[in-house]
């Protein structure tokens, strides 16, 4: 059967019903952007310091801000229980895992897209730089894909916005830790060749998330 | 009248044998054998609890059974779900349509999700079918309950399913809503396989031509309409569902 035109109709579907509503995108942004902001008048340090301190800060931002996406990534499934309806096409459940994280990662990179810029107003740093992007890129992606399976798990449960983060976040800490080492290099100036061990890292789990999640779901969903 | 196929000459749309589902210690189904013949319709009738809607839930492979064996239209479920999947359409109690989305946009996502060609056409026909056309490009969200299930019945009948599956597909309509939705079904039957699950007799029996009653999992009575009339039955019902609550 043909996947990728399968996968591609449930991220359009996704993206044109929260386009619809914007009920992801603009909590996620409030969240993340009073982060940022909280941050920045809590901490007033040298620019130097500042370095050290931002990655971090920005990554926190990033983190909360995609849990909260992900929280709500399979409720439009649970209403009138269309993930039943979705399971019911002629189309393998790996097809629907894809779709899915497809659709979340359209929606953290525009989250993103948006946070950057405030970002590097708020503690005056330099954001454009092509290490800073691949970092957060390949990050998003790991965070996402393992993100997308515990979002399946989590909308089953009762507590699921304590139920998600409580599962997700340490498994997800190595991407994260990570991210945060990597993009500190970034800023800082280091260039690729002081941070390939961090990207080694992201681009390691990134595989095992991707693989792991894509075989496993099939189960996730149907029991 | 088509009929269950009890003779082999009768080509089969579902064949059941030995099925069973257990969710932990609870049994849902056990050893459910059915035979339905081609172009046929069957009532399936049955308490709450008594394993109606997981066995449609195995049958559009939505749920896999714990044991048995499940063959659509001559293919093993087990093997070929997918393929099995692009010949089935269900309607079940809830509509599997997204509140955010007008009724073309579901219909259109889910007609990609099928592969049907032409989509645009299909779409329009399924909406004239129903009578949602002029609401086409209204939000789901602001339907009916009556209305939303016109549209899940189209999108049951976007890629032309050989077999439909209706689950308990009255739940919530009204009695006009009820005639409106039989009446397309039958509009629509083109020599297709339906299999429904129900809770009016009075409804169902005339337009179907078997009927089985589940209870606690297991086929308590199973017979043809034809043998039947509405009284009898009730009365079996009765007897089906008294016998084993003793």
């Amino acid at each position: 059967m043909k996947f990728w035109p399968r996968v591609m109709a449930i991220a359009w579907k996704d993206i044109l019903s929260e386009l619809r509503t914007k009920e992801i995108i603009s909590s996620v942004l409030v969240f993340a952007v009073l982060v940022l902001v909280i941050f920045d008048f809590a901490f007033d340090l040298a620019p130097n310091l500042m370095l050290e301190i931002a990655p971090g800060v920005l990554w926190v931002a990033f983190a909360f801000a995609g849990v909260l996406a992900l929280n709500r990534a399979f409720i439009p499934e649970k209403e009138e229980n269309c993930l039943e309806g979705l399971m019911a096409c002629p189309v393998g459940r790996e097809a629907i895992y894809v779709g899915k994280a497809l659709g979340s990662l359209f929606f953290m990179l525009l989250v993103e897209a948006v946070i950057l810029p405030i970002f590097a107003l708020l503690f005056n740093i330099a954001v454009l730089q092509p290490e800073l992007i691949v970092v957060t890129l390949l990050a998003t992606v790991g965070f996402v894909a393992v993100g997308t399976i515990f979002s399946a798990l989590a909308v089953n449960t009762r507590a699921r916005e304590l139920v998600l983060p409580i599962l997700f976040l340490p498994i997800v800490s190595p991407i994260i830790i990570s991210a945060v080492k990597a993009s500190a290099l970034a800023l800082g100036g280091t260039g690729w060749g002081g941070m390939t061990s961090w990207l080694s890292i992201i681009l390691a789990f990134d595989v095992i998330f991707m693989v792991v999640p894509f075989l496993v779901f099939p189960y996730v969903i149907e029991e | 009248m088509k009929s269950t196929a009890e003779s082999s000459s009768v080509s089969l749309a579902v064949e059941t044998s030995g099925l069973g589902k257990s969710f932990g210690n609870h049994q849902a189904l056990r050893g459910i054998d059915l035979k339905v013949a081609a172009g046929s319709t069957l009532a399936v009738f049955g308490p709450n609890g008594a394993g109606k809607t997981t066995l449609i839930k195995i049958l559009a492979s939505i749920m896999r059974p714990t044991s048995g064996s499940v063959l659509v239209e001559g293919l093993e479920l087990r093997d070929n779900a997918e393929k099995i999947r692009s010949k089935l359409g269900l309607v079940a109690h809830q509509s599997y349509l997204y509140a955010n989305l007008s009724a073309w946009e579901n219909l259109d996502f889910y007609a990609r999700m099928y592969g049907v060609e032409d989509r645009g056409k299909r779409i329009g026909e399924v909406l004239e079918l129903v009578g949602m056309t002029t609401r086409r490009h209204d939000r789901l969200s602001t339907f009916s309950r009556g209305m939303q299930q016109r549209v899940a019945l189209a999108r049951a009948l976007l890629h032309k399913p050989s077999i439909l599956l209706l689950d308990e597909p009255e739940t919530g309509l009204d009695q006009q809503a009820l005639s409106a939705m039989w009446d397309i079904i039958h509009r629509d039957n083109c020599g297709r396989t339906t299999i429904f699950t129900s809770h009016s007799f009075e409804r169902a029996l005339p337009v179907c031509d078997d009927v089985v009653i589940l209870e606690r999992g297991r086929i308590a009575y199973k017979e043809q309409t034809c043998n039947l009339n509405l009284d009898s039955l009730k009365q079996k019902y009765q007897e089906c569902t008294q016998a084993v609550g003793k």
